[in-house]
């Protein structure tokens, strides 16, 4: 399924990587720990989270995501959003949380790793 | 002249028509007339479309049919009296010589492009169109020669010498989280173009990031040496931290000692070790309390088929 099917259906804001939304999603990752990420999130998956903070761009990069989907309307750091342009990672928001986000997801035929 | 055309020509014979016609068929109903003919031309700049009515591929009306209309002096009349009937079509899976061919033979200047099994219309194909399918192939597969000029087995085929490896370093600031992660994200691109398979270079992502972070946390910098050698990579990363007292009980999974500011970034969850642990093929720590550690990490790097 592609990022910008997922976009549309579930009404996200983007905040970054607006040209880069034709990446195709092969699962999905909720978590707050970084270095669980890291571990355990696969090649392609879209990371629900609601870390702000810059690292959380390196980490998508370093796994190769397909970008991340802040919860509850949390806004990124201005330095968040220029690294995220910088290394191509869609950064985008859900006013959901991540229970209600995950399930709807989960819903749309995405599964975990 | 022949040999120059070589590739050129071997790329006619290999690139079939389906992957050069353009599918956004701008096409025009039969009983539409020749001045909205004329609008729609202008409109997509093309010079030629298919006439259809509901599915069925009708005829093709052209700029030719156009200038024939206009020169007659005739009223405005339906596109049906003025096209070409039951016009030549092409497969979508014959080869582009093939096409090439039937363009040269026939005078057209498009030709519709139907599906063999339903001979449904899917898409239209031009001599601009095979131009620019042919300089997109030539384009992609330039690319991707220039990564395979690149790959570590070639730079270390044409270097001569008894031993070669490429070193590469990276300084690692302490307690500097805007720039946390740059050294592991400059060296995933290089090892991208120096074509490391994806799956070796997605474990050296994991354990070189982890192995930076802790660097970045823990201490007040350090380095991070990339030693590329024909069938492996080796990574050290040397700080002059506090060290780690009880190496063992570091790589517990869940096992951590970062305070509350770190944890509310993200850190903190203790699995960094055991992450680096199991991406490594093989891992060394040498770590002394006051003077700082060290992480020895190697991954094999040969070919799947002499993988191990
Ligand atoms: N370079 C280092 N210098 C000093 N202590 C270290 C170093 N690397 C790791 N440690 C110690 O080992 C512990 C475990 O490290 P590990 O990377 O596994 O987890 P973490 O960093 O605490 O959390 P996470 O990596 O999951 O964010 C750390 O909490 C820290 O006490
Ligand atoms: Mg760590």
């Amino acid at each position: 399924m592609k990022l910008s099917e997922i976009v549309a259906a579930l009404d996200l804001e983007v905040r970054a990587g607006a040209d880069h939304l034709d990446r195709e999603v092969t699962g999905a990752y909720a978590s707050d720990l970084l270095s669980d990420v890291m571990g355990h999130a696969s090649e392609g998956a879209l990371w629900i989270t609601l870390q702000v903070h810059q690292n959380i761009v390196a980490v998508a990069v370093m796994k190769s995501l397909a970008g991340i989907v802040l919860v509850k309307n949390r806004e990124p750091d201005e330095a968040t959003m220029r690294k995220a342009e910088e290394e191509e990672i869609p950064l985008l928001i859900s006013s959901l949380g991540a229970f209600e986000l995950a399930g709807k997801l989960f819903g749309m035929g995405l599964s975990g790793s | 002249m022949e040999p120059r055309y070589g590739k050129t020509q071997e790329l006619l014979y290999e690139l079939k028509i389906e992957q050069v016609m353009r599918t956004d068929v701008v096409t025009i109903a039969s009983d539409a007339t020749m001045s909205e003919l004329r609008e729609i031309l202008r409109e997509h700049s093309i010079s030629g479309v298919p006439v259809v009515d509901g599915d069925e591929l009708v005829g093709l009306a052209s700029i030719e049919d156009l200038i024939r209309w206009l020169s007659s002096r005739e009223p405005d009349c339906a596109v049906h009296e003025q096209m070409t009937r039951d016009p030549e079509c092409l497969h979508a899976d014959q080869p582009l010589v093939h096409a090439l061919r039937r363009f040269d033979e026939s005078g057209f200047g498009r030709f519709p492009i139907v599906e063999r099994a339903s001979g449904r219309m899917v898409g239209i194909l031009t001599k601009g169109g095979i131009i620019e399918g042919v300089l997109r192939k030539l384009e992609r597969e330039f690319k991707e020669e220039e990564i395979r000029a690149y790959r570590v087995s070639h730079i270390f085929e044409d270097l001569l010498a008894d031993y070669k490896e490429i070193y590469l370093t990276y300084n690692v600031p302490g307690k500097d989280f805007d720039r946390a992660g740059s050294a592991s994200t400059r060296m995933k691109r290089n090892l991208k173009r120096l074509g490391i398979r994806p799956d070796i270079i997605h474990r050296l992502a994991i354990a070189s990031y982890e192995a930076e972070m802790n660097v970045v946390i823990y201490t007040d910098g350090g380095t991070m040496e990339y030693r590329i050698s024909p069938h492996e990579v080796i990574l050290r990363v040397r700080d002059r931290g506090p060290g780690i007292s009880d190496v063992e009980e570091a790589l517990r999974p869940g096992w951590s000692t970062a305070e509350p500011w770190v944890r509310d970034l993200g850190f903190g969850a203790g699995m960094g070790l055991p992450n680096i642990k199991k991406c490594a093929d093989k891992l060394e720590i040498d770590s002394h309390p006051g003077r700082g550690t060290t992480l020895k990490m190697r991954i094999f790097t040969g070919e799947a088929d002499e993988a191990q």
